[in-house]
C-alpha cells in the first residue's frame, strides 16, 4: 500500500465514523432537537408538567377572539386541538389557518398559557393576485 | 493520447501556471459577479411582485437564500480541497480551501445576519434555537474554527493538516443543516426550491433569486481566486517563480 492509499483509507474510514457518531448522536438527541411538539403530543402525554414547553401547529380557522391585549386561538394539528391564550403584541404572520408556535405552560384546566407566540411561515411565495385566485376557488 | 491529457491537466495543479491563470480568470468572473448581481437586483426590487403573505418584507430572500447556499456550497468545496490536499500532498489544494474559508465565512455571517433581519418582522423573534438555525451557526463557528487553527501553526504543511481534520470533521454538519427543516421541528419553514417537486414560489421571484445566486457564485469564485494568488505569493516567496511574477 502507497502512503498516498493509506492516507486515503484513513480519510474515507475517519468520514465514515465521524457519519456514523453523528447519526447516533443525533438519534439519541431526537426529541431534544425538535423545537416544537404537537396537540397530539400534548394529549399524549409528552408534555412536561413542570416547566414551560414550545407547542406548534396551526391557528383553527375562525378560532381567533381578541379581548383587549389578550388572545384567545385553539393550536390544532388537524387531529387534536388545544386551546391558547396569550397576552401581547403578535407577530405579522400571526394569521387564521397558518401557522404558529406557542411558548408557555399547560394549566390543570387544558387551557395553555403562553407567553410567548411565533408565526410559523411556509415555503411557499406568491404574488395577492395569485393568493386571492386560490381563495376564490376554495370558496366555490 | 489519453496521457498527454492527463499531464496537461496536471499542469494546473502547480502554483507556478496556476498563478497567472487565475490572475485571467479574476477580471472574467468580477464582471459576470456584476452583470449577474445587477440583473438580480433589479429583478429582485422592481419585476419580483410582493408577497401575499410577507408584504415587501419577503424581498430579503433575495441576498438570505443566495448567502445561505454559498455558505453550505463553499463549505463542500473547502473540505474537499483540504481532504485533497492531505491526501495527494498537493500544495494548491490546500491553498484552495485555505483561500475560500473567508468567503464562506462571510457568506454563513450574512445568512445569520440577514435571517434575523427577517426573523424579527415575520416570526417575531430574532433568534430561536431551530435545528436550522442553530446548524447554521455551527457552520459559522467551523469556518472560522479553521481559519483561527490555520493561522495559529505557523507551518504551512502543519496548518494545512490540522485545518483538513477540522474541515473533514465538520463536513457532517452540511446535510445536517440542509435535512434539518426535515428531519426535525423548526419554525424555519421547509425548502422552497427543491430537486424532487416544482419551486412553490412565483416565476419571478424564482428568477430574481437564481439571477442573485449566480452574481454570489461569480462573486465568491472571484474573491477567492484573488485570495489564492496571494497565497500563492506569500507561500511560495523563496522560488524562482514569484520572483519573476512579481518582477
Amino acid at each position: 500500500m502507497k502512503p498516498r492509499h493509506k492516507r486515503i483509507a484513513l480519510i474515507v474510514g475517519g468520514l465514515a465514523s465521524i457519519t456514523i457518531a453523528a447519526v447516533l448522536v443525533l438519534k439519541a438527541l431526537d426529541s431534544n432537537i425538535a423545537l416544537y411538539i404537537t396537540p397530539s403530543d400534548v394529549i399524549a402525554g409528552k408534555a412536561p408538567h413542570d416547566k414551560a414547553f414550545r407547542m406548534g401547529g396551526l391557528v383553527k380557522q375562525g378560532s381567533i377572539q381578541r379581548e383587549g391585549m389578550t388572545t384567545r386561538f385553539i393550536i390544532t394539528d388537524t387531529a387534536k386541538e388545544i386551546p391558547v391564550a396569550y397576552t401581547g403584541i403578535l407577530p405579522d404572520l400571526f394569521r387564521d389557518g397558518k401557522g404558529a408556535i406557542v411558548q408557555g405552560r399547560l394549566g390543570a384546566d387544558g387551557l395553555f398559557s403562553a407567553s410567548e407566540v411565533l408565526a410559523k411561515h411556509d415555503e411557499n411565495y406568491m404574488p395577492p393576485e395569485a393568493q386571492h385566485a386560490i381563495d376564490q376557488a376554495q370558496k366555490k | 493520447m489519453t496521457n498527454m491529457n492527463l499531464i496537461n491537466w496536471f499542469r494546473f495543479a502547480s502554483p507556478q501556471s496556476f498563478y497567472p491563470l487565475a490572475g485571467k480568470l479574476v477580471p472574467l468572473f468580477w464582471t459576470l459577479a456584476l452583470l449577474f448581481g445587477a440583473a438580480g437586483l433589479w429583478v429582485s426590487f422592481f419585476v419580483a411582485p410582493t408577497d401575499a403573505q410577507q408584504g415587501e418584507g419577503y424581498r430579503i430572500i433575495f441576498v438570505h437564500v443566495p448567502a445561505s447556499w454559498m455558505s453550505m456550497i463553499i463549505y463542500l468545496a473547502m473540505a474537499f480541497w483540504a481532504g485533497l490536499g492531505l491526501a495527494l500532498n498537493t500544495r494548491l489544494s490546500s491553498m484552495m480551501a485555505q483561500a475560500l474559508a473567508p468567503t464562506g465565512a462571510l457568506m454563513a455571517a450574512l445568512s445569520l445576519w440577514t435571517g434575523a433581519f427577517w426573523g424579527k418582522p415575520m416570526w417575531g423573534a430574532w433568534w430561536v434555537w431551530d435545528a436550522r438555525l442553530t446548524s447554521e451557526l455551527i457552520l459559522f463557528f467551523l469556518y472560522v474554527g479553521f481559519i483561527a487553527l490555520q493561522s495559529a501553526i505557523d507551518d504551512p504543511r502543519r496548518a494545512d493538516k490540522a485545518g483538513a481534520i477540522l474541515a473533514l470533521i465538520g463536513v457532517v454538519n452540511v446535510p445536517i443543516i440542509y435535512f434539518s427543516v426535515k428531519w426535525w421541528n423548526t419554525l424555519h419553514q421547509g425548502s422552497t426550491i427543491n430537486l424532487t417537486r416544482a419551486p412553490s414560489m412565483a416565476h419571478t421571484m424564482l428568477w430574481g433569486m437564481l439571477l442573485m445566486a449566480l452574481a454570489f457564485w461569480m462573486y465568491s469564485i472571484a474573491v477567492s481566486l484573488m485570495r489564492l494568488r496571494a497565497i500563492m505569493l506569500e507561500r511560495e516567496r523563496h522560488t524562482e517563480w514569484v520572483k519573476h511574477a512579481l518582477e
